[in-house]
């Protein structure tokens, strides 16, 4: 890192309510956040703790009540304007009656990028997923988990400073998962690019991030931040004492007991 | 499958003639299965023959019934066409501007639903006689575009419920990751939605061509314009004491109609089948 690039996101007291009067719901509340460029950052908590909302506010495709969002230096809505991020649901989403070569080219067609430069980068993002002989394929030819692939190759397409996950493998089965997230790990080496991952798993948390953002529900507000260290992840890694060291640390978070200094 | 199903009606017509009574069952006073004489229920042979003759008999060289109804089909089928073609143009705009605006398909959906209760017979009269003296770029209104008129009143309307589902279909996963490169509406309209839309408004257009012939023909017989399929109906049903299988004729030739109309919808079904797909799991 030699030139210093600004954080690829910064929350300031950012919080979100729905609805108005007696019946709002305020779905976040001060939250605070910096996410280094590079940097791999998962959130986590129960269910309506607010974290795709949060996820949705980084990628201006919900507005804050309160708050300053920045991405990667600009207001979040310029950001988005200039496919500043790439974002993966998960569902995959993939456009049926496109081939999967053309659901990766869906994001450059709408950049108005020349079709033979559009080819060349699909080609090259889906061989950078392991799909690289599966362009010509229909989506619903795929297992869920290349679908997922697609989508994953679809959201690095512009090659993004920033990919917003939400809960990505959360519909694939545990072997599907590990082997996915392993894969993510590779690709984010490769693109250097920072993320920020939603996941309701504590251990894929751990495994994939530098740092674990615990979220609590109502009203939606982070309760903890744990470091996650964790060198250069492998297999190995998730057999390690201090991999599962970490998962207590978290899970405690989650319970709201914050432990102290791990072992 | 389709020439299966004919054979079979067919072959019910005539077993019914066979085994029903001529004068039909009563019960009691009522009727409960209709009469199956000649008069009533003619054979098919009988209906058959009507397609060859004279249709005004004694007179040479005039023509035969099939041309009159081929005529006449021809005649109304473009009547129809038109109206489709005004109604899936109108519906469809009503369906973009309700997806666009939600303020709009809360304002219109209830009128748009409210105005297939309107019974086509009094409505039919009416466009004919508020057009009447109406004159559009001096072009005059003929008599033949109120039956145009509703025939489209007819197909708008599934064209509008079946593109308003089709353009809302896309799940937010699809709208949501549009809308994250940046696309803007028309962009989504042409890449998303449009493309989703098919699956629906495919069925809604065989829908709409169907209801613009219905809507055709009875504005047709309800206008008292000569010269398509409706006036024939009811040419030959007054002829009906004279001869009972006359009557089936125009009516085949307004099943055949509908036939060629979805025909040709399913046709274009076909050219953009990449776009019909299973929902994926």
């Amino acid at each position: 890192m030699s030139a210093p690039r600004p954080p690829a996101v910064a929350l300031e007291g950012v919080g979100k309510r729905f609805g108005t009067g007696a019946t709002a719901v305020d779905a976040l509340t001060r939250i605070d956040l910096t996410v280094a460029a590079g940097e791999f950052v998962a959130l986590i908590g129960p269910s309506g703790c607010g974290k795709s909302t949060l996820l949705r506010i980084v990628g201006d495709l919900i507005a804050p009540t309160d708050g300053a969002v920045r991405v990667n230096g600009k207001s979040a809505r310029q950001a988005r304007l200039d496919q500043d991020y790439g974002i993966a649901f998960q569902s995959a989403g993939l456009l049926e009656w496109r081939t999967v070569q053309g659901n990766v080219e869906l994001p450059l067609a709408l950049h108005g990028l020349g079709r033979a430069k559009r080819r060349a980068q699909a080609r090259e993002l889906l061989e950078l997923v392991g799909l690289g002989d599966f362009g010509a394929h229909r989506p619903s030819q795929l297992s869920g988990g290349m679908q997922q692939r697609v989508a994953i190759a679809r959201a690095l397409a512009r090659r993004p400073a920033l990919l917003l996950m939400d809960e990505p493998f959360g519909a694939l089965d545990e072997m599907t998962r590990e082997r996915m997230q392993s894969e993510l790990i590779r690709i984010c080496a490769e693109t250097s690019a920072a993320v920020v991952f939603v996941t309701h798993s504590i251990p894929e948390a751990v495994f994939l991030s530098q740092r674990v953002v615990v979220m609590s529900p109502r009203p939606g507000r982070i309760t903890q931040v744990v470091d996650v260290p964790l060198g250069a992840r492998d297999e190995d890694t998730r057999e390690a004492d201090q991999f599962y060291a970490t998962i207590t640390d978290v899970r405690e978070a989650l319970r709201g007991r914050a432990r102290e200094a791990s072992p | 499958m389709l020439l299966l199903a004919l054979v079979l009606l067919a072959a019910g017509w005539e077993l019914y003639k066979l085994v029903a009574p001529d004068d039909g069952v009563r019960l009691g006073e009522s009727l409960i299965l209709p009469r199956s004489d000649d008069a009533s229920m003619p054979h098919l042979a009988r209906i058959a023959e009507v397609f060859g003759e004279q249709e005004v008999a004694g007179v040479e060289g005039g023509g035969t019934v099939l041309a009159s109804v081929l005529a006449a089909v021809w005649y109304s089928l473009r009547l129809a066409a038109a109206g489709f073609a005004v109604g899936v143009a109108v519906g469809f705009l009503l369906a973009l501007a309700m997806q666009r605006l939600r303020v709009l398909e809360r304002a219109l959906l209830p009128y748009v639903v409210l105005s297939q209760t309107v019974p086509l017979i009094a409505l039919a009269p009416l466009v004919y006689g508020w057009s009447g003296n109406l004159s559009l770029f001096g072009l005059d209104w003929q008599p033949w575009m109120s039956v145009s008129v509703i025939a489209a009143y007819l197909a708008f309307f599934p064209v509008a419920i079946g593109a308003l589902r089709g353009l809302s279909s896309p799940p937010p996963v699809q709208t949501e990751l549009l809308a994250a490169c940046a696309a803007s509406w028309s962009q989504t309209l042409v890449r998303l939605r449009l493309p989703a839309s098919v699956g629906y408004v495919i069925p809604a257009l065989k829908l709409a061509a169907a209801s613009a012939i219905v809507g055709a023909i009875v504005a047709e017989i309800s206008i008292g314009l000569s010269g398509g399929i409706g006036r024939l109906i009811i040419s030959y049903a007054q002829q009906a004491t004279g001869d009972p299988a006359r009557i089936y004729a125009p009516i085949l030739g307004a099943a055949a109609m509908g036939v060629v109309a979805v025909g040709l919808v399913a046709l274009l079904g076909l050219a953009l089948r990449r776009y019909q797909f299973q929902e994926a799991a």
